[in-house]
């Protein structure tokens, strides 16, 4: 079968791996898999991922969850340029770092954004008290910040003058908030800056084509009733 | 005049920032020693608001344990300094194997921790002991919230990591096993029975101590596991005011 790479472009992790496959030339089966539609509830997609999550890999009989994982693994196996994950002990080190910090800070705080101001009312019909979405859009600040001083800093790129996995994982998170309406880079000139790098280093096409379904966010349709019911229990959390 | 040569100080070596009241802190104690990589010891404490120091927020801005210190390199985050224990001191592969397929579960499982282990394990502590100590209290409601996630959380942890494997990732330990158990034993260290209620996390509890041995394993647990009866004693530092607010702070946090 070859490699198969379970994804929604709708979601920021799937968005990093497929930019970062591309990039690299990693051949791929594109298995689609529409979270707004449900189908990451299939017990097909449960074969492949029993956490019933996307993005997911499929590498014959080796299947894979968590982005984090996947990254790493096709950087590895597919023998990527060195700067996306170094070998250099410090440098990797920095990678890591970035990586851990990203999921309890930026993911979850960009996640909550997209489903307060956009895909709650939009998609799922539920309006969101204004003062949760304040607050939500408060820790944005606040973890935008960080980046630029803790990460960033006078860097060409978030953990040292070359592109890696960390700035591909950071880019498609803080495109999440920019989909919903969020003036992002706009006042952070080090982070737009920053983002004109990474586009350029990408490559404007692909950039735009991992990014042409989330960009189109707030056009989407409301999700089928069943389908609401299925991700409600889910999502809820996101609502804090 | 009298001038005074400058001082030079011998270089430090490896440096550890923790506080064993922390779950990584402990992963990342229990690696180091176990593994004979030396290192001088800085305990922060955090009830004293040791992290929240001008002189701790020199060595980290972001103000957390665990810090790994090696000469002017400063590192955050305890996987990442796990990992780089690991490549650095030349530890037994099994620890973060070099075989592509088993490294990868070693991070699928860090990723599925960071959303679904991390943060939930912690709560406990903060209703039952740090809330207390500042006279504030969590809400039953967040307490039964977190616990039917901590359930949620076990039961996935046993049946699609653990299946009837020896460790969460194969037949060895690795890092995965030592960041995992450090945060199941926060709550189980204030009396959340989790071992007795899923008696295949409690035979790889102790398969992980085994390997860990009991003397390093007490000397890491020693805090973890007093601290209730401490806090019952009286026996806890009381944090000051500006600390005393920032953890407040945190406490309305808890979902």
């Amino acid at each position: 079968m070859g490699l198969e790479l379970y994804l929604d472009l709708l979601s920021q992790p799937c968005r990093a791996i497929y930019i970062f496959a591309k990039k690299n030339g990693i051949p791929f089966q594109l298995r689609p898999v529409e979270l707004l539609k449900g189908q990451h509830y299939t017990d097909a997609f449960a074969q492949v991922n029993p956490l019933r999550k996307v993005p997911a890999l499929k590498d014959g009989d080796f299947t894979l969850a968590e982005s984090v994982a996947i990254l790493l693994y096709l950087s590895r196996k597919y023998k990527a340029p060195d700067h996306w994950y170094p070998q250099d002990l410090q440098a990797r080190a920095r990678v890591d770092e970035y990586l851990s910090w990203q999921h309890t800070a930026l993911r979850s705080c960009c996640t909550r954004v997209m489903w307060q101001k956009l895909m709650f009312p939009v998609a799922m019909g539920q309006p969101v008290p204004p003062e949760t979405l304040a607050a939500t859009l408060a820790e944005l600040d606040r973890c935008l910040q960080m980046l630029e001083d803790k990460f960033l800093q006078d860097q060409a790129f978030l953990t040292g003058p070359h592109i890696s996995v960390a700035d591909l994982v950071a880019i498609t998170e803080l495109m999440h908030p920019v989909s919903a309406g969020c003036q992002v880079f706009e006042s952070r000139p080090r982070l737009a800056a920053w983002r004109q790098r990474v586009e350029a280093a990408v490559g404007k096409d692909l950039f735009q084509e991992a990014h042409e379904v989330v960009l189109k966010a707030k056009d989407m349709p409301p999700v089928d009733a069943t389908v609401k019911e299925k991700l409600k229990h889910s999502v809820q959390a996101l609502l804090k | 005049m009298l001038c005074k040569a400058p001082l030079l100080l011998p270089a430090m070596g490896l440096e550890l920032y923790v506080d064993l009241l922390s779950q990584p802190c402990r992963a990342v104690y229990i690696f180091a020693k176990k593994n004979g990589i030396p290192f001088q010891l800085h305990t922060v404490e955090l009830l004293k608001g040791q992290h929240m120091t001008q002189e701790f927020s020199n060595i980290s801005v972001l103000q957390k344990v665990p810090v790994l210190k090696d000469g002017d390199f400063v590192l955050t985050e305890s996987s990442a300094i796990l990992i780089y224990l690991s490549s650095k001191y030349k530890v037994a592969d099994h620890w973060y194997p070099a075989d592509p397929q088993t490294r990868a579960r070693v991070h699928e499982y860090l990723g599925w921790h960071s959303d679904n282990i991390r943060g939930t394990f912690g709560v406990l502590l903060w209703a039952l002991v740090v809330g207390p100590l500042m006279g504030a209290r969590v809400p039953d409601e967040k307490v039964e919230r977190n616990e039917a996630q901590m359930n949620q959380a076990l039961q996935w942890l046993q049946d699609k990591f653990l299946g009837d494997k020896a460790f969460l990732t194969g037949q060895q330990v690795t890092l995965a096993d030592l960041m995992a158990l450090e945060e199941l034993m926060q709550p189980a260290a204030v009396g959340f029975d989790l071992f007795k209620r899923h008696p295949r996390l409690a035979a790889w509890r102790g398969r992980v101590e085994a390997f860990v041995g009991a003397e390093l394993w007490q000397e890491a647990h020693g805090d973890i596991l007093t601290i209730q009866d401490k806090a019952g004693k009286k026996a806890l530092p009381v944090p000051a005011p500006e600390v005393k607010q920032r953890l407040l702070v945190r406490l309305t946090k808890i979902p």
